[in-house]
């Protein structure tokens, strides 16, 4: 392990989450993320893994444990595009600095460097509707990017884009993490997403949800969509797939 | 030629001079997209043009002709009834199409006695609307900020609207007169209910995964109302808005025939012309009258296009 100057950028300790209808939903979570690291999830559906993001977040308080965590300026990343309709790109990217009560030109200043970072340029003025699912998680990002979260945490939001566009957002997710040095939290089921973007990749167990297994991804960033190809990709995904099943029964 | 062409080309494909001008081989319009639009490359331009065109016309035709035909069958009909099946002693029953345009719309006395109850109802009709506007605003958003107003408020809400109206017309009669306040407040309470209730589905429409976004963001109850619930109710505002709106002349018509005191509106001139067998009158009073409510129903639909239509597809509404 590398020595960190900073705390770490979130901390979970002993998380536990019982709903009140009695489903144990995580069980004794402990984790901790650096800036510099990108963490992926992988879990069978259901096991609690969205749980542990809204309770990074504080929309759900956990019924044991500790998170320590800023929530001042946090980056989350939902499973759908969450765009207001009634918006333009630019004013949906626009929307977390509006609610954060930036002024107007730093305002758009920060979105259209956002804009730029995601290739959005020339869609500003465009209204979700008529955006293909991949423009609209990358406006999604872009929104997110505008407040230069320390941490970011993604929810699965890739799950419902066909997979080249999901390749390509994985290969965008990626340079992002690399050039603003954020620290990623990032929920899926998809091994190959989570080996290709990730530093590590952690395996849940069915519910209730606990750690089970850790594997380091050694690839150096930027990585090249092709690594998914080499056979050292194949085999950890491989053993991250074996885990996977493990944790099933 | 260039210059005529670009600002057609901002309103769609209506480039439709160029095939039968030939000026397609004096201006080449290559250049052309460079001007506004930015990256996105949609459509091969050439090709499907004179194609686009052409089913564009044909899905105009498809939509104007069958109801012209519809309307002169029935037109038809019409004149059949009056001259085919009622004696000349019984025609007052149902006049023709045109003794109706000439007695009722063409005599001057006759029209503007019709013009003048029609303004009186259309105003009873939008100081009603807008009066119901107010109120189901007002008591959806409180409802939709607090559960228990919703609970508290909903049950008279149903009761209100289970009520019928022509229950409780000696009673505003008793409260109000029998003049014009009566009128609108027929028209408040027949027009109510659906604004309260499409209102409040809309302002709770907002996904789950949206008011996160809000939560997490630290956006109080104003910022999420304003930015979050009462946009993503537009669009079933809307649709309530247009059944109020027909609801209201609704009212307007039968508050004539209750409270008739004051400003003769159509539902009065209605009853006079049955009264007196007018048969003309009555008939053109009744197409009036179903015109001011395709004209409000029209004039809201137009209302949602301009607002929403940007964003929201309100073809499905």
């Amino acid at each position: 392990m590398k020595t960190v100057t900073e705390s770490a950028a979130v901390k979970f300790d002993g998380i536990g989450m019982i709903f009140p209808d009695g489903t144990e939903a995580l069980r004794n979570v402990t984790l901790s993320i650096d800036r510099g690291e990108f963490v992926t999830i992988v879990g069978p559906s259901g096991c609690g893994k969205s749980t542990l993001l809204r309770i990074a977040s504080g929309l759900l308080e956990p019924t044991e444990g500790a998170v320590e965590v800023d929530r001042k300026r946090l980056g989350y990343v939902f499973q759908d595009a969450t765009l207001l309709p009634w918006r333009t790109v630019r004013q949906n990217i626009e929307l977390l600095t509006e609610l954060h009560g930036i002024d107007s030109s730093e305002r758009r200043a920060l979105s259209t460097a956002a804009i730029e970072l995601v290739g959005l340029t020339g869609f500003e003025d465009h209204y979700p509707k008529s955006l293909s699912g991949g423009m609209k998680m990358r406006t999604s990002l872009a929104r997110t990017l505008t407040l230069k979260p320390p941490l970011f945490l993604f929810d699965e939001p890739f799950g419902a884009v066909d997979e080249i566009t999901r390749e390509h957002l994985n290969d965008e997710t990626q340079r992002l993490f690399k050039s603003e040095g954020f620290a990623g939290l990032f929920i899926t089921h998809s091994i190959s997403e989570a080996v290709f973007m990730s530093t590590k990749v952690l395996v849940m167990s069915a519910r209730p949800g606990r750690l089970v297994e850790s594997f380091e991804v050694p690839f150096s960033y930027p990585r090249d969509p092709d690594i998914r190809f080499e056979p050292d990709f194949a085999m950890l995904s491989g053993e991250v797939s074996k885990a996977l099943r493990g944790s099933h029964s | 030629m260039t210059m005529q062409a670009s600002p057609q080309s901002e309103t769609g494909e209506s480039d439709a001079g160029e095939p039968e001008t030939g000026l397609l081989v004096e201006a080449p319009d290559a250049g052309e997209p460079a001007a506004g639009r930015p990256q996105p490359a949609e459509m091969p331009d050439d090709a499907p043009k004179a194609y686009r065109l052409k089913s564009r016309r044909r899905e105009a035709a498809e939509t104007v002709v069958p109801p012209l035909l519809l309307g002169g069958a029935l037109i038809g009909f019409w004149y059949y009834i009056a001259y085919g099946l009622l004696e000349e002693s019984r025609r007052f029953l149902m006049r023709p199409p045109h003794q109706v345009l000439e007695v009722g719309f063409l005599d001057s006395a006759n029209l503007s006695d019709q013009l003048s109850a029609l303004w009186s109802s259309t105003q009873v009709a939008l100081i009603g609307l807008f009066i119901a506007i107010c109120i189901g605003f007002f008591l959806a958003t409180i409802m939709s900020q607090a559960k228990i107003v919703e609970r508290a408020v909903f049950p008279f809400m149903v009761t209100l609207q289970a009520i019928p109206i022509l229950a409780i017309v000696p009673l505003i009669g008793f409260w109000w007169g029998y003049g014009r306040t009566s009128r609108v407040v027929v028209c408040i309470i027949i027009s109510l209910f659906p604004i309260i209730v499409n209102t409040l589905f809309g302002l709770l429409s907002a996904e789950r995964a949206m008011h996160d976004l809000f939560t997490l963001h630290g956006a109080n109850r104003l910022t999420r109302l304003r930015k979050l619930m009462f946009p993503a109710a537009l669009p079933a505002i809307f649709a309530g808005l247009r059944i109020s709106a027909g609801l209201s002349v609704i009212g307007a018509i039968v508050g004539d025939f209750f409270f008739g005191r004051g400003n003769a509106g159509i539902g009065q001139l209605l009853q006079r012309y049955a009264n007196n067998l007018n048969g003309e009158e009555l008939l053109a009073a009744v197409i009036l009258s179903s015109a001011l409510g395709i004209v409000v129903f029209w004039v809201f639909g137009w209302l949602q296009t301009l607002i929403i239509g940007k964003w929201h597809d309100s073809r499905q509404a």
